[in-house]
């Protein structure tokens, strides 16, 4: 995958809006959004009805995907466009959920609904009724999942990038200054972390960095390119964003996702811990 | 909207635990005219970035429908950003904890 295979201008949306091979999702943090105005013709998930299973603390099964997207009229050969608030926190989320169940293609509005909005380009309220499919999706692809074990292994063997703000890598903030600050039962960090936040690799109107800016972040904070990279946050979506940079725009291998995140490992019995810068 | 005797900027704090968060609020409006009371057009759909003392991005949220943003933070210096079709503002806050900021920013 590379950013041309990836990433899509909002320029390119305007160009393609009424194409019926792509279809357009729009996923937030605040859900309530959607509803305020959307791109037209696009659908959303929701981030928590939608893509949380509900009764465990898993994605949801591959039987749920496929009804989720066969009712939201996505076939297997539908190009796929996400696009969503926060600078795309949760599109990336669903970008990544996408590739776990082996969707074709799939890609990413540059800026999301951010860019779109500052740019004054239309929003629309009406919502589509799609024609129901019958979407199939692969088994579940965990090469760019990371689960816990997987994270106390490689404690300082592979890159390990919190991408979360300075205040919570440190330990003095729980959760996003957005949010109530709940999280893990404890506060710090994973030992070995590097702290590369995923707004270092955002412009401020929430278009991605070029790649040259990108690969120097990472390599000035101690990534080596070379290693396994696991990306962790608090509750996996701002990691799915920066695993899109590392995995996506920068057509790295083996970077995995640790959806987990700190309100998992924080939470852990024994683990070990760090605090501090 | 002018909002002349009523609480300015950000939206109620019932429910809120005041006691133990740093909230920085406000709301976004346009407009208006500059004369210490809220007046204008609420931007319901601008993004509030907050950066910290070093000016490092911390946390953005888009407006809700009064326009009106919330971040909870932790004592110190912060500068609040606000990003709207054709603007761009900054406010710099001293946060404590306990004592709500409430700001009202005219774009």
């Amino acid at each position: 995958m590379s950013r041309a295979t990836s990433l899509v201008s909002t320029e390119w949306v305007q160009e393609n809006i009424s194409n019926k091979s792509f279809v357009f999702v729009e996923v937030d943090e605040d859900t309530t959004l959607y509803e305020k105005g959307h791109i037209e013709g696009a659908i959303t998930f929701h981030w928590r009805e939608d893509l949380q299973d509900g009764l465990i603390r898993d994605l949801i099964s591959k039987e749920k995907f496929e009804a989720l997207l066969s009712k939201n009229g996505i076939s297997n050969g539908s190009t796929v466009v996400l696009y969503g608030g926060n600078n795309n926190w949760f599109a990336t989320y669903a970008f990544w959920y996408f590739k776990i169940y082996g969707h074709a293609d799939v890609r990413l509005i540059d800026g999301g609904r951010k860019l779109w909005e500052l740019k004054g380009l239309p929003l629309v309220t009406e919502v589509p009724t799609p024609t129901a499919t019958r979407y199939v999706a692969k088994e579940r692809d965990n090469s760019i999942r990371a689960f816990r074990d997987q994270v106390i292994a490689s404690i300082g063997i592979k890159n390990i990038v919190d991408v979360r703000s300075p205040a919570e890598f440190s330990g003095e903030l729980a959760a996003p200054a957005h949010l109530p600050q709940e999280g893990g039962q404890i506060k710090g960090h994973i030992p070995s972390a590097k702290n590369i936040p995923w707004s270092k690799a955002a412009n401020e109107d929430g278009t991605f960095r070029s790649n040259e800016e990108l690969s120097d972040l990472y390599k000035a904070a101690g990534v080596d390119f070379a290693k396994e990279t696991i990306a962790y946050c608090r509750i996996g979506e701002r990691s799915a964003f920066s695993w899109f940079v590392l995995h996506e725009l920068l057509d790295l291998q083996n970077v995995t996702n640790y959806d987990g995140s700190w309100t998992e490992y924080g939470s852990l019995v024994g683990v070990p811990v760090a605090v501090g810068a | 909207m002018r909002t002349c005797g009523a609480t300015p900027g950000g939206a109620d704090l019932a429910g809120v635990d005041l006691a133990n968060q740093t909230v920085i609020q406000g709301a976004v409006l346009r407009g208006g005219v500059s004369d210490g009371v809220p007046n204008g057009a609420p931007v319901d759909n601008a993004y509030v970035r907050l950066l910290d003392s070093t000016g490092e991005f911390t946390a953005e949220v888009p407006t809700n429908l009064e326009g009106q943003f919330r971040f909870f933070a932790a004592p110190g210096s912060w500068t609040v950003v606000v990003l709207a079709h054709g603007a761009r503002a900054e406010v710099k806050v001293q946060a404590q904890q306990g004592t709500p900021i409430d700001l009202v920013i005219q774009i």
